[in-house]
């Protein structure tokens, strides 16, 4: 290739890179999902109950994770996140409300409904219901009510109830608690009741949502939590961000003083190698969380590793008297098993931390993987096409820091 | 560069440090978070004439038997598990008792989870080491994976030994540096071995002893340069970063510089024992 050539590609490439970084680098921050330990937010652990005879199988779990997203929709509550873990549990993660306790702690309710008649026998279940509705009560008193519609099959049963216990109470329990035990005065068989009690009409509202959105199949028990306040997640997040830069400007630096032009075509690379991972992290939706920031800083490390160790082999092949393009050429060939190798390693405990891990390590493991697959492809390609560019604009070996 | 003369200098330099680690294990074990053996830490910022002993004071209005740390003004305070209305309470009557408080963080593990988490973190290091070790006897020779394994191990007890001697606190994000000291020492030590392959294929005379100090020397600079340039972000981040990952940063850095030194003194010279024996036991 010609020099002239040579030289106006390499102003592209620069110039192409500079541009897109430019205007790519804001969005892409502004667009990575932050994990609670950045934010600040809530995360609970709920653990299914296991009853006699009921065994809590991760159908029964995929069951309960359904009904709490509908009722996270139906409350309106901000920013949540809900997935099963393992074959037990549920994770409930909040960042956008101003008390998640009290969001958790409305979401767990189990909201079993239940009517009974006097001996206690169960006539009627949430399970027949079709429609809850909050609204006040017609006697002024300011108290809210909550009606209620059931389907077919409950209109029937209720019916049935109704009749055969005219004169006496039909008792409502809900998770175990008698709310009120209204008397029944004639027989219903229109399918329609009424909870009455002493709600607010907030606490109205809220139940009605929990019944509307059905009763969980089991009970849940908080194993976990962890609540970080805005103020830490926040600092934790400038922290780091700004450790990271000045990290960063230090490997820079060095690499520039140390190997000279290549070190300023790995310092390239480097910018490439970022926009790479923060790009994939937005790809796939990866959640950045402090050992995932670990994660990053270990597959830095491994990309200018890759850098340095292709550049060592370079030197050397240089001292032994070979040309430029030539030792550039054997000296990747002579690197790769290396490279290949320690990476295919790293990727290994990747893999099973992924498989194994929860929580933090499996954001680690995350980050990490895809660290390591984008800093050997940028080490392989990029960097290599620009040293071989480089070599047919100076053959002036001092550049290369021999 | 010499590194098989002085081998057994290595070795005793590697033990002395070592083993006083070992030692502490077994006799005070690690400082273990509430992510293992559950309980709950609350994270508070309250105003600079608060002493721990006032905070003391108002933990047993609650019947509450804490630990106290304190870091400037902010305490972390660490209970058994604590209930939702619990640590309602004991906010307000902090609240009450210093007036200004600013909530950091609350956490609250339940005792199984821990338990868990120990299990998991084991079964994930073991399968890692396991598979490792196959990749390598795969790639190179047993005797590779075998001497690398030794190496991780040396690393791990150092940073363990280090934690167990200080008293540091582990978390759950501990497992997840032991894990990076992992990877950046195997890292580490492929590079090197990688060489000694290279060069065994040269040369047909066997002298396993200039083959490993040809090999570390060629690949010292190298050695040198990357630790260095892994070890600048983590400075930063122990000098500039949050008070929750200090810790976390400590035990990469102190794992990182074990990485490097005992990928160039203490697995290569192993390996070149193990290669030894082996001969040996073949003539």
């Amino acid at each position: 290739m010609q020099r002239n050539t040579s030289i106006a590609i390499i102003a592209a490439i620069i110039a192409v890179i500079g541009v897109i970084s430019y205007f790519v680098y804001q969005p892409l921050l502004n667009n990575i999902n932050l994990g609670l330990d950045l934010r600040g937010g809530l995360r609970v652990v709920l653990e299914a109950e296991e009853t006699e005879g009921e065994k809590v199988t991760s159908d029964t779990i995929d069951k309960a994770v359904g009904i709490l997203r509908t009722r996270v929709d139906a409350l309106g509550v901000k920013e949540t996140a809900l997935y099963p873990q393992g074959d037990k549990r549920v994770v409930i993660e909040i960042a956008g409300e101003d008390d998640p306790e009290a969001a958790v702690n409305m979401l767990k309710n189990t909201a079993q409904l239940q009517f009974m008649d006097e001996e206690g026998n169960v006539v009627l279940t949430g399970k027949n219901l079709v429609d809850a509705q909050a609204q006040m009560k017609r006697d002024g008193s300011g108290q809210a009510e909550i009606a209620l519609e059931f389907d077919k099959e409950g209109t029937k049963l209720f019916g049935e109830a109704t009749t055969a216990n005219v004169g006496k109470p039909l008792i409502i329990v809900l998770d175990n608690q008698a709310i009120s035990a209204p008397i029944v005065n004639e027989p219903i068989m229109d399918g329609h009741a009424v909870i009455t009690g002493n709600f607010t009409a907030k606490e109205a509202q809220d139940l009605a949502v929990l019944l509307r959105s059905g009763a969980l199949p089991v009970s849940f028990q908080v194993m976990e939590k962890r609540s970080i306040g805005p103020t830490l997640g926040a600092d934790s997040l400038d922290k780091s961000i700004t450790a990271g830069i000045i990290g960063l400007i230090a490997i820079l630096i060095f690499m520039v003083g140390y190997y000279r032009l290549p070190g300023l075509i790995a310092d390239i690379s480097l910018v490439i190698y970022t926009l790479l991972v923060l790009g994939a992290m937005v790809a796939i939706d990866a959640v950045l969380t402090l050992p995932g920031i670990a994660g990053i800083a270990l597959s830095i490390g491994m990309a200018v590793d890759a850098n340095v160790i292709i550049y060592e082999r370079i030197k050397e092949e240089l001292r032994l008297g070979k040309t430029l393009v030539a030792s550039i050429e054997s000296g990747f060939k002579r690197a790769f098993t290396a490279i290949f190798d320690a990476n295919i390693t790293t990727l290994i405990t990747a893999a099973v931390l992924m498989y194994f891990g929860t929580g933090p390590i499996k954001g680690f493991a995350v980050t990490l993987s895809i660290g390591i697959i984008a800093s050997v492809l940028v080490a392989l390609t990029f960097t290599r096409y620009m040293l071989v560019l480089f070599a047919n604009v100076t053959k002036n070996e001092k550049v290369y820091g021999v | 560069m010499q590194v098989i003369k002085r081998r057994k200098w290595f070795y005793a330099l590697s033990l002395i440090v070592i083993i006083p680690g070992i030692i502490s294990l077994m006799l005070q074990g690690l400082n273990l978070g509430i992510d293992f053996t559950g309980g709950s830490i609350t994270h508070i910022k309250l105003p600079s004439q608060v002493t721990s002993e006032d905070v003391r004071a108002t933990l047993s209005k609650h019947g509450l038997d804490a630990d106290v740390q304190k870091s400037g003004d902010e305490y972390y305070l660490r209970t058994r598990e604590l209930t939702q209305e619990e640590t309602d309470a004991l906010m307000s009557s902090l609240k009450e008792d210093f007036s200004e408080v600013e909530f950091m963080s609350a956490e609250s593990v339940g005792a199984t989870i821990g338990g868990e988490l120990t299990r998991n973190a084991l079964l994930a290091i073991s399968i890692a080491t396991v598979l490792m070790l196959a990749y390598i006897s795969f790639r190179f020779e047993w005797t590779f994976g075998v001497a690398s394994v030794l190496g991780i191990i040396h690393n791990v007890l150092v940073v363990l030994g280090a934690f167990s001697i200080f008293q540091w606190e582990i978390s759950s994000a501990f497992i997840a540096a032991i894990l990076t000291v992992i990877g950046y020492s195997i890292n580490d030590t492929i590079v090197i071995f990688d060489r000694i392959r290279e060069n065994m294929k040269g040369s047909r005379k066997e002298n396993y002893e200039e083959l490993v100090n040809r090999s570390a020397g060629q690949t010292l600079n190298r050695s040198i340069n990357t630790v260095l340039t892994s070890v600048f972000p983590l400075i930063a981040l122990l000098i500039l970063g949050g008070s929750t990952i200090k810790l976390f940063v400590l035990a990469m850095l102190i794992g990182f510089i074990t990485g490097a030194y005992s990928s160039i003194c203490i697995a290569s010279s192993l390996w070149y024992d193990i290669k030894n024996q082996k001969a040996r036991q073949a003539a």
